[in-house]
């Protein structure tokens, strides 16, 4: 298994399907009266958030804690990081206080990379900026094959990632998980929340795309939402928020379009109404809030892989 | 281990009777069966308890409950070795709080995966009683830990392997002692 967790390159297809196994058994744990694990007891996680989360950073805090470490949460509010300390000083001091492992998110793209670089101890990417976040991939890929039917179900699938591309790190990473899990991308936005340079990157990473959900819907055999960010949007991507859903919703009516069954992800949080209706979120077949316990049990796996053997003493 | 590797100790012929034996004595120390539960350890032990669970069927004329219990995450060499993926833990739907456990494995040797064993059962509940069944014993014990029913006991050195292999995952039933190069006796 890799060091580090930086972006999906880091893992192959088998171990791609190693961490779903564990992940399968962790799962396991969620249903126990007891819900921990002794596997990294004596262990100290630190999730370094530079960014805001809800259910990526208390998701890694349950992982760990189930898994008998001691997790400490460090947000950059409220912290030196906000008094102008560099990312560098800021991680090599916590660091230096004897942690095991480093879970990090940070707006810019490439920072976890970076960071890799300086410590000798495990780092997970928890999202940097508009590049990638390894573990939704994960968790998203986990959920979809467990739904489909176990280990090899995604060979020849064709998945749906709707929404803004663009800014979506959530849709570079799963781009390249799902194709390593042997399942095809098609990638639906307006133009204008089109990655610049979309033809040759499908091309080179074998995705097609389509700027009409109407088209798509019908042919899929999952469909995952993607959060419209707002806050990473400078000018004006879409007229209204009435028009993008009128396009690109999955509205009450499109629902309709998709054959019984489908599951619907979306990696939260939800603009509901405006990339998803209430009908859309709360379906039977949406499987959204079997991501976000797949979630801990993927973050389960990814740290005890890195974290628990002698590559990482 | 090629297969013509060591000499052989144990046949499928003595497997199955030392199995049968097993299976005997559990019966006597549980008369009715009915709160006993079975659990084999990864890997060979599962197998074991599945066999061992259908020979007191046979004679008790009644379902018996097994599974499997994994001890990966309990074992206190996780961070000596690469990590290891865990198999499947599968307790009987009615539990283990209040029943006899019995705990099944292969070889017993230091004595240490029946200790994460332990560690591991108590947090699927607390048993009224844990035993141990093995079908090999071969001694070097680095625990306070001895088996309540053992197969056979095979006096080994240290340079020695005893090398399992079961129908269920390995096509043969044998059990065969190997000289280790290297390892002091």
């Amino acid at each position: 298994m890799t060091r580090h967790l930086l972006s999906i390159d880091d893992v192959s297809a088998e171990e791609i399907q190693q961490l779903f196994a564990t992940a399968a058994e962790m799962h396991d744990v969620q249903k126990r009266e007891v819900k921990k694990l002794p596997a990294l007891r004596g262990r100290t996680v630190i999730n370094l958030f530079f960014e805001d989360s809800t259910r990526t950073r208390s998701s890694f805090e349950i992982a760990g804690k189930w898994l008998s470490a001691d997790v400490i949460n460090l947000s950059a509010k409220g912290s030196s990081a906000s008094k102008g300390e560099s990312l560098r000083d800021t991680v090599l001091t916590v660091t230096a206080m004897g942690v095991d492992g480093l879970v990090m998110r940070h707006s810019a793209s490439g920072a976890a990379h970076q960071v890799a670089g300086w410590l000798d101890i495990p780092v997970i990417n928890a999202g940097d900026g508009m590049h990638e976040h390894p573990t939704q991939a994960l968790l998203d890929g986990y959920t979809l094959q467990r739904q489909l039917g176990g280990p090899g179900s995604l060979e020849g699938k064709r998945i749906a990632i709707v929404g803004d591309l663009t800014h979506s790190r959530v849709f570079r990473s799963n781009v390249k998980s799902l194709s390593k899990l042997g399942a095809s991308v098609v990638a639906v936005a307006p133009p204008t929340l089109m990655p610049s340079g979309v033809a040759e990157w499908a091309k080179a990473d074998g995705f097609a795309t389509s700027y009409t959900l109407d088209d798509v819907l019908p042919e899929v055999d999952a469909v995952m939402m993607l959060r419209v960010q707002r806050e990473r949007m400078s000018g004006g991507y879409f007229p209204t928020s009435r028009e993008y859903t009128v396009g690109y919703g999955l509205t009450r009516q499109r629902l309709a379009l998709l054959r019984e069954g489908v599951p619907i992800l979306h990696p939260g949080p939800m603009n509901r109404g405006l990339e998803i209706s209430p009908e859309a979120a709360d379906a039977a077949s949406s499987r959204i809030l079997d991501q976000v316990s797949a979630g801990v049990a993927i973050r389960m796996s990814v740290l005890y892989h890195l974290l628990a053997g002698e590559e990482s003493a | 281990m090629p297969a013509t590797d060591g000499r052989v100790v144990l046949d499928s012929r003595d497997i199955s009777r030392a199995l049968t034996r097993i299976s005997h004595e559990i019966l006597e120390r549980n008369r009715d069966a009915e709160d006993l539960v079975l659990l084999g350890l990864h890997t060979r032990g599962v197998p074991l308890a599945k066999r061992i669970a259908t020979r007191i069927e046979a004679a008790e004329g009644h379902p018996v409950a097994h599974g499997a219990l994994d001890v990966t995450m309990y074992r206190d060499d996780l961070r000596t070795h690469p990590t290891r993926a865990p198999h499947h833990t599968e307790i009987p739907p009615g539990g283990i709080d209040g029943k006899t456990v019995v705990l099944v494995d292969d070889v017993l040797f230091s004595g240490r995966t029946v200790r994460a064993a332990l560690d591991a059962l108590a947090d699927y509940g607390r048993p009224a009683v844990v035993r141990l069944a093995v079908l090999v014993d071969r001694g070097h014990r680095q625990l306070p830990i001895r088996a309540d029913h053992v197969g056979k006991n095979l006096p080994t050195a240290r340079s020695e392997r005893v090398g399992l292999r079961l129908e269920e995952t390995d096509g043969i039933d044998e059990v065969r002692i190997v000289e280790l190069e290297g390892v002091p006796a």
